[in-house]
């Protein structure tokens, strides 16, 4: 565990990228075959199956701190991590240990088969003889979730660092649903078939968001542009008469759209769409709100009555397979024509749709189409140069998102809440309210937007001018005034001003703005009439 | 009848009826008695001043003219129908607890404080009492603090590391207090020590009074340098990654701080490494001390006050919260530490 720990220390210490990918280049390296691949598991979001519930795990540690158990969760509410909030309370520990990362993990998997009891003693004994860094890392790998900072890009360019391999390749074979228990370093880095997983997807392209009009991109002739849905980005894969289903996040999600398997009768084998998955009721013009699709994704699996009150139809803007051939390097207008062929066909039934390009003349002529973006109950618009590869992972030049202004509302903070984590020491999760007459309504919560010199100002402020405490929440002097940004509006019964807001945060703390210029219910209400 | 407190809380502070005076007060009062020199206990403002011999140096160099009387530690007096004594909280040099007797009933007033002796602050020292106000910045169980040699070994490593690499270490630590026992636990034989002016200004304050420090260089806009390689730079916060820091060349920086315990502050201060070392008790540290006052009462003025009181009266004490305008130890702004 100790040279883990150490390249671990080296990528959490360090915030240059040129550092972390040295250190990680040396691991993969020297590290054993089983070492690595398990490292380059943990650190993209796979770990082992879990042998001991959190439950247990909060109890054993809050027992060795000699704590209660609500003293453990307070704190755990503050630190924000489970691990560490563990590898802290326990008595500090300096020693080190020389097992391998693999040994321990191998040990880890062996506690499924026994009694509690002795998964207990084993627990307590990896305490004891872990400390630091090592303790923390060993109750990562039961709880996952190892957030360290090192970007599938960043583990890409140190592996082709570390086997001369190009790293566009080596960016394929880490996606997809693999796992170190299944395979082995050279399967899964080295072999020359890396095909073999049906399943496997490719690298999503992510565009970035374009600060100012489009004029700066050059001549309108060489864009095309499209709607910016407000779905979930998903790449659907048919190979071997089968179909899978993978979000943006790498999450396989196939058994959570039944619907998307009659896309095998409508295209054949060895095609690859990159698309967005939207609720789109029968006869509709315009997709439903992202809380309906919410719902749907809250399941893995999905009751025949939600299958048909929210079905989804995945809206296809790219192919990158055609014929069981990867066809990413060919330009986005070839691409597009491949996918407009493929999909002439469809029925109107299908759960699958070509999602329209927008003609525009001039730049003056498509910031028209944008204005008109919330009535396509689009976010805005996605501009796509022409002759643009699919790339891997976020680049800039080719892709950008265009989206449409949020909405804003000038809101009363009334309750602070200090963060967790990274913002363990100052009050940074606010709940804001407008004016209902004389009373102040409470609509929502923001967290984000502010500086880190304006948190600390306002935590400042919390701390002086607390009215009321419930526990880790504050009550404060009404006085402060925020405009709240937010991408949409949706009514909610669960809510006391009846509403819902999609993405709220804070857009400027409006320290000229009197408390009682702040915005009210009714001006809500009309913003719900317009837009929800 | 009930009697009246020995101490109460106020808006404008903690007062002391029977004496007439205020303990570390935030408005302007006839009388303060004062803990410690830090930003949030001793205010401008003040009608007079009232700290140890140790303390006023400080808080003259940062309050300007004040009318002030030093006290010795241990020494008693009377004010009005109070008795009064300073004691070392061990939080930085002239830190005190204040302690307050009004027949028969004994209060204490800690300020800030921590156990370990650090080499360089007048020690702690528990005092017998039957209310104890006290802070509680680390009052979670997952502060714990390492042994100073550890850090110190910990804080050399890597500056030596930096030296051997051709870069400067930049140190970030507040100028009263935190950077001084800093100073005291480098390693002079790495290289020069060299030091922000704000910094530098309360040094010269402090070995006036009497206080070893390692040489240290005053790292002036005319300071060139390739002159000082392999040299650790002590400075404020703030001026880490500052255009005064930038013309050193290459460089790492790193920050001392209790915060540091916690990974995610850690990565949010951003700097190259964080050292966990504080001027204030860690959980244990504040039970000890608490248990050793023999007090049944006790009030929670900063710090993590609600999870804390909350503990201490599952455990057998009388405890409450006190909102006071004290900080406690500041992670990013201003000098209260």
């Amino acid at each position: 565990m100790k040279r883990f720990a150490a390249l671990f220390n080296t990528i959490d210490q360090s915030t240059r990228t040129n550092v972390k990918v040295a250190a990680l280049a040396d691991y993969f390296s020297d590290a054993t075959d089983a070492d690595r691949l398990w490292t380059i598991a943990l650190f993209s979001g796979r770990r082992p199956r879990r042998a001991v519930t959190t439950t247990r795990l909060r109890e054993w540690a809050a027992e060795e701190a000699d704590i209660p158990l609500w003293l453990f969760e307070d704190s755990y509410a503050i630190v924000g991590d489970l691990a560490e909030t563990i590898a802290l309370v326990l008595p500090p520990n300096p020693s080190s240990d020389n097992r391998s990362l693999t040994h321990w993990i191998t040990e880890l998997r062996g506690l499924a088969e026994v009694a509690e009891p002795q998964r207990k003693a084993f627990v307590l004994a990896a305490w004891a003889a872990l400390g630091g860094t090592e303790r923390f890392l060993f109750n990562k790998l039961i709880t996952g979730g190892f957030r360290v900072g090192i970007s599938q890009k960043l583990m890409t360019r140190a592996l082709a660092r570390a086997t001369g391999m190009p790293e566009t390749e080596l960016a394929h074979r880490l996606m997809g649903n693999w796992h170190p228990d299944d395979t082995t370093w050279h399967a899964l880095i080295e072999a020359a078939d890396a095909s073999a997983d049906a399943s496997r997807p490719y690298p999503f392209y992510l565009a970035y968001g374009l600060e100012d009009g489009p004029e700066s991109l050059g001549d309108p002739d060489h864009w095309r542009a499209e709607w910016k849905w407000d779905g979930i980005r998903g790449q659907l894969i048919l190979r071997d008469g089968d179909y899978y289903v993978w979000s943006r996040g790498e999450e396989l999600m196939t058994d959570r759209f039944p619907e998307l398997a009659r896309t095998i009768d409508h295209l054949p084998p060895g095609t690859v769409l990159d698309g967005e998955l939207l609720v789109w009721l029968p006869g509709s013009d315009t997709p439903a709100s992202f809380n309906a699709l919410q719902a749907r994704i809250g399941r893995k699996t999905v009751p025949k009555k939600l299958l048909a009150e929210a079905p989804v139809v995945l809206h296809a803007y790219d192919l990158l397979e055609w014929q069981g051939e990867d066809i990413r390097h060919h330009p986005f207008a070839t691409r597009r024509a491949l996918l407009e062929e493929a999909c002439a066909d469809l029925p109107a039934d299908a759960p699958l749709r070509l999602s329209p390009q927008i003609p525009f003349g001039s730049w003056a002529d498509l910031a028209t189409h944008r204005a008109a973006a919330r009535d396509a109950q689009a976010e805005g618009l996605m501009l796509k140069r022409a002759d643009s590869p699919y790339l891997a992972g976020r680049k800039k030049g080719d892709w950008w998102k265009w989206k449409l202004d949020p909405l804003t509302i000038d809101a009363v903070m009334i309750y602070a809440q200090s963060g967790s984590g990274r913002r363990a020491n100052l009050f940074t999760d606010f709940t804001f309210a407008v004016w209902n007459g004389n009373d102040l309504v409470p609509f929502t919560k923001a967290y984000s937007g502010l500086t880190d010199a304006e948190f600390r100002q306002i935590t400042a402020w919390v701390r002086k001018n607390t009215l009321e405490r419930f526990g880790p929440v504050r009550k404060v002097t009404p006085h402060h005034v925020f405009e709240i940004a937010f991408e949409g509006i949706q009514p909610s019964p669960r809510h006391k001003s009846g509403v819902a807001l999609r993405f709220p945060r804070m857009k400027r703390w409006r320290q000229d703005k009197p408390l009682q210029e702040a915005n009210t219910l009714d001006d809500l209400n009309e913003m719900l009439r317009q837009y929800g | 009848m009930a009697r009246t407190p020995v101490l109460t809380f106020t808006e404008n502070g903690i007062y002391c009826p029977a004496g007439d005076f205020y303990i570390d007060p935030w408005r302007p009062v006839d009388r303060a008695l004062i803990t410690h020199g830090h930003a949030d206990h001793a205010r401008s403002g003040m009608g007079s001043y009232l700290a140890t011999h140790a303390a006023l140096p400080v808080m003259r160099h940062r309050l300007g003219e004040i009318r002030a009387e030093g006290i010795a530690f241990g020494e008693g007096r009377r004010i009005g129908g109070a008795e009064v004594s300073f004691h070392p909280a061990g939080h930085v040099p002239g830190s005190a607890q204040i302690r307050v007797a009004v027949g028969g009933e004994v209060w204490v007033a800690s300020g800030d404080y921590k156990l370990v002796d650090d080499g360089f602050t007048e020690p702690f020292a528990p005092v017998k009492c039957h209310h104890f106000i006290t802070e509680s910045t680390f009052g979670l169980p997952v502060f714990r603090w390492a042994p100073q040699r550890d850090v110190a070994a910990q804080i050399n490593h890597w500056w030596a590391t930096c030296a051997a690499a051709g870069k400067t270490a930049f140190l970030g630590a507040y100028a009263l207090g935190k950077a001084q026992r800093l100073l005291s636990m480098l390693d002079p034989q790495i290289g020069p020590i060299l030091t922000h002016g704000a910094l530098e200004a309360t040094n010269a304050v402090l070995r006036d009074q009497g206080l070893t420090l390692p040489a240290t260089v005053h790292a002036t806009a005319e300071l060139n340098p390739k002159d000082h390689p392999g040299a650790i730079v002590v400075s404020p916060p703030s001026a880490l990654g500052s255009k005064w820091a930038r013309r050193f060349g290459p460089q790492e920086s790193a920050f001392a701080s209790g915060w540091m315990a916690l990974r995610g502050v850690r990565r949010r201060r951003a700097g190259d490494r964080g050292f966990v070392i504080s001027d204030h008790a860690d959980w244990s540290g504040l039970l000890t001390a608490i248990k050793d006052t023999g007090a049944e009462n006790i009030y929670v003025t900063h710090g993590y006050t609600d999870v804390f009181t909350r503990y201490l009266n599952e455990n057998g004490w009388q405890a409450q919260v006190i909102p006071t305008q004290f900080e406690g130890e500041a992670l990013e702004s201003g000098e209260a530490t």
